[in-house]
């Protein structure tokens, strides 16, 4: 068997041709589409007869579809890849010939999506890397597109899995359609709710409407007293945000599922129109992080990221999903995942083994919201005082506001304060509006940072930071008791800290 | 669970940086300042009407360099430390926000020693050792040009010895 497949595998393949069918056709699609409205756009202006315009529009459409035709035709002919023993080889490029090459035991993920077209037609695009993003154009190549079956044989031939079904697969996770209702509650739906009225002005405007739409929803909200206006604007907003999000989630998110594979690999699978599937080598895990923004914690929902080496961080959009294992879901299932992710019988995120810090940790929090709402208020207090009554006014109010949003909020974050070991894993949980408990394997520490300002040295506190290499590179106990602290670190790296403690502790 | 009457802290590191830190700071200081003024001064020279205000910043520069380059290199002096052992590099930095590294020697990628112009001048180095992580680095300025590159040359050695384990 064995043989057999390094002999096949050994040849030079080309992509699947239907690629260049696939392009031509979108491109058909796409310019049709576009040169139609741009047509009749022009005819509408100019007073031109439809069909004169379109005798202009259709020669310039055939050469742009002809140009993506030769193009992705060329690029085809030019482009060839080899999976040998030891390596995987791309050659490709028209005019400038490019040659990348990656050793096989380096690669650690291979990624394979498909948008409705290659869906339709059976086939995928699939991203092969060796989990660093130091470089992207040296540490990863991306075959556009193959056939289903060869993005199959390739994720599992370069992840180390035989070629066997996948009734080893253990499912960790499959999507609950309940869990929809969590969507709206994402900032995606504030971001939709002023995208999706920006977006309707705009297709006003294309229309020539704008002015027209503008004074019909100016003059309806002016009929209104202020209050039910400002209600309206919100309400409408708000559920074209929760809509929006409804759809994001469900594009995004159907057909979810999170398997361990069996040679120890993470996959996500998830998409409506497009699908993805995302797999994460275990020796790229470090840990896992669990997400709570402030709606979904007051509804007992939380999702899941990994912490992994390699992994794009700072990316938006698409990429940012990259390293979330389970969208937003019952807190409890949440942890419960978590633990079946990094293998532990036990969550380490479980809420209840966190040890909480001390009340100076709360009463720091506690100054800094009294001082974001006093400071101001005091400098517009005394310009009040000497310019005008207004200022006073906003001064009162603004201190009355931030006081009544920033004290709670500050005993919260006291409360969301924690920290424990929990087998292999340091566990630290912190933030407000975003509450985030990180489990990072105690062997992925390289290194602490201890940071003190003057005000904690005072209350005898100490910010604790452990270095790693995945995810976002430092994750931090903060406004621990610096004892406690210091006797923290020593346990989760034994052999490390120890020595520059003053008393020794006993080993 | 340790409420013992002396609790454990951490201690800091053993050594000082050279004592040319000082001078080699203070010049960086007073070049720095003497910069801006020279700008703030030039374009004085060519205009007029603005030679009063540009020269009175140049001066208010100079008024608030002199005593900054004084006592300030004393202050770094005083705050910075560093450390090797057999097993980790462990640094200390800042007062009003004091910032401890410890960085275990199984874990350390590069070491490397840096010198720009004026710390060649004052035969000053500075060490920098690096992880896998890249919030990790720990840095080590003021070292004798001596000293630092023998440290480079022994943690290259150290870190050769111990099993890799970098990430």
């Amino acid at each position: 068997m064995t043989a057999v497949l390094t002999r096949t595998s050994d040849q030079w393949r080309r992509l699947d041709w239907r690629t260049i069918a696939i392009t031509t056709a979108t491109l058909v699609g796409f310019t049709g589409v576009s040169g139609f409205s741009l047509a009749s756009v022009v005819s509408w202006i100019f007073g031109w007869s439809l069909a004169s315009v379109l005798a202009w529009l259709v020669p310039g459409v055939v050469l742009i579809v002809a140009a993506g035709f030769v193009g992705d035709w060329l690029r085809w002919t030019r482009t060839r890849y080899r999976l040998s023993a030891d390596r995987l080889e791309m050659h490709t490029g028209v005019f400038v010939r490019k040659q990348r090459s990656l050793p096989r035991d380096r690669i650690r993920s291979v990624d394979i999506s498909a948008g409705i077209m290659l869906r339709l037609c059976g086939m995928a695009k699939v991203e092969i890397g060796t989990g660093e993003h130091v470089d992207k154009d040296k540490t990863s190549l991306e075959l556009d597109a193959v056939s289903r079956a060869e993005a199959d044989r390739l994720r599992r031939e370069l992840l180390g899995q035989g070629p066997a079904g996948e009734s080893d697969d253990q499912v960790l996770a499959e999507l609950d359609r309940r869990w929809v209702w969590y969507a709206p509650l994402s900032v995606e739906a504030f971001v939709l709710g002023s995208g999706a009225f920006g977006g309707l002005l705009s297709v006003a405007e294309l229309f020539g409407f704008e002015a027209d739409v503008l004074t019909w929803t100016y003059n309806f909200l002016d009929s209104m007293p202020l209050a039910v206006a400002i209600l309206i604007v919100v309400v409408v907003g708000g559920v074209v945000g929760a809509v929006g999000a409804l759809l994001l989630f469900v594009t995004t998110w159907w057909d979810y599922r999170l398997d361990r594979e069996s040679a120890g690999t993470l996959r996500v699978r998830r998409g409506l129109m497009t699908t993805h599937s995302v797999s994460l080598t275990e020796e790229r895990l470090r840990g896992v992080q669990v997400v709570e923004t402030l709606g979904h914690r007051l509804l007992g929902a939380a999702k899941v990221d990994a912490v992994a080496t390699g992994l794009a961080e700072e990316e938006h959009g698409e990429e940012s999903d990259h390293k979330t294992l389970l969208p937003n879901a019952p807190a409890e299932l949440a942890h419960q995942v978590a633990a079946s992710v990094v293998n532990a019988a036990t969550s380490p995120t479980d809420p209840s083994i966190l040890c909480g810090h001390v009340t100076a940790a709360r009463n720091r929090r506690l100054t800094w919201a009294t001082m974001i709402a006093l400071v101001p208020a005091t400098v517009l207090a005394v310009l009040g005082l000497l310019l005008t009554d207004v200022l006073l006014h906003i001064a009162w109010s603004w201190a009355l506001v931030a006081l009544g949003i920033g004290l709670p909020a500050a005993v919260d974050a006291y409360r969301n304060l924690g920290h424990a070991i929990s087998g292999r894993y340091l566990v630290s949980r912190h933030g407000g509006l975003w509450r985030k408990t990180v489990a990072l394997q105690r062997d992925g520490v390289i290194g602490w940072t201890i940071s003190q300002s003057v005000f904690q040295r005072r209350k005898g506190l100490v910010t604790l930071t452990a270095t790693t290499s995945a995810g976002r590179k430092r994750y931090s106990v903060y406004d621990v008791e610096e004892h406690k602290g210091l006797a923290f670190a020593d346990t989760c790296v034994p052999g490390l800290i120890a020595q520059f403690l003053d008393p020794q502790p006993p080993s | 669970m340790t409420t013992q009457a002396t609790p454990i802290r951490l201690r800091p590191p053993g050594n000082r940086v050279d004592q040319r830190a000082i001078p080699w700071w203070r010049w960086q200081l007073v070049l720095t300042a003497a910069t801006l003024a020279v700008l703030l001064v030039v374009p004085g020279i060519f205009i007029p009407p603005a030679r009063f205000w540009l020269v009175l910043a140049a001066i208010v520069v100079v008024v608030i360099a002199v005593p900054l380059a004084v006592l300030l290199p004393l202050w770094w002096y005083r705050v910075h430390r560093w450390e090797v052992t057999g097993t980790a590099v462990y640094t200390r930095t800042g007062y009003f926000f004091q910032e401890s590294r410890i960085a275990p020697m199984s874990r350390i990628q590069t070491v490397d020693t840096e010198r720009g112009p004026l710390e060649q001048r004052f035969g000053l180095a500075t060490l920098i050792i690096t992880t896998a992580s890249s919030a990790g680095a720990v840095t080590v300025k003021g070292l004798d040009g001596e000293v630092a590159a023998e440290l480079a040359h022994r943690l290259a050695d150290i870190t050769k010895l111990i099993p890799q384990d970098a990430t």
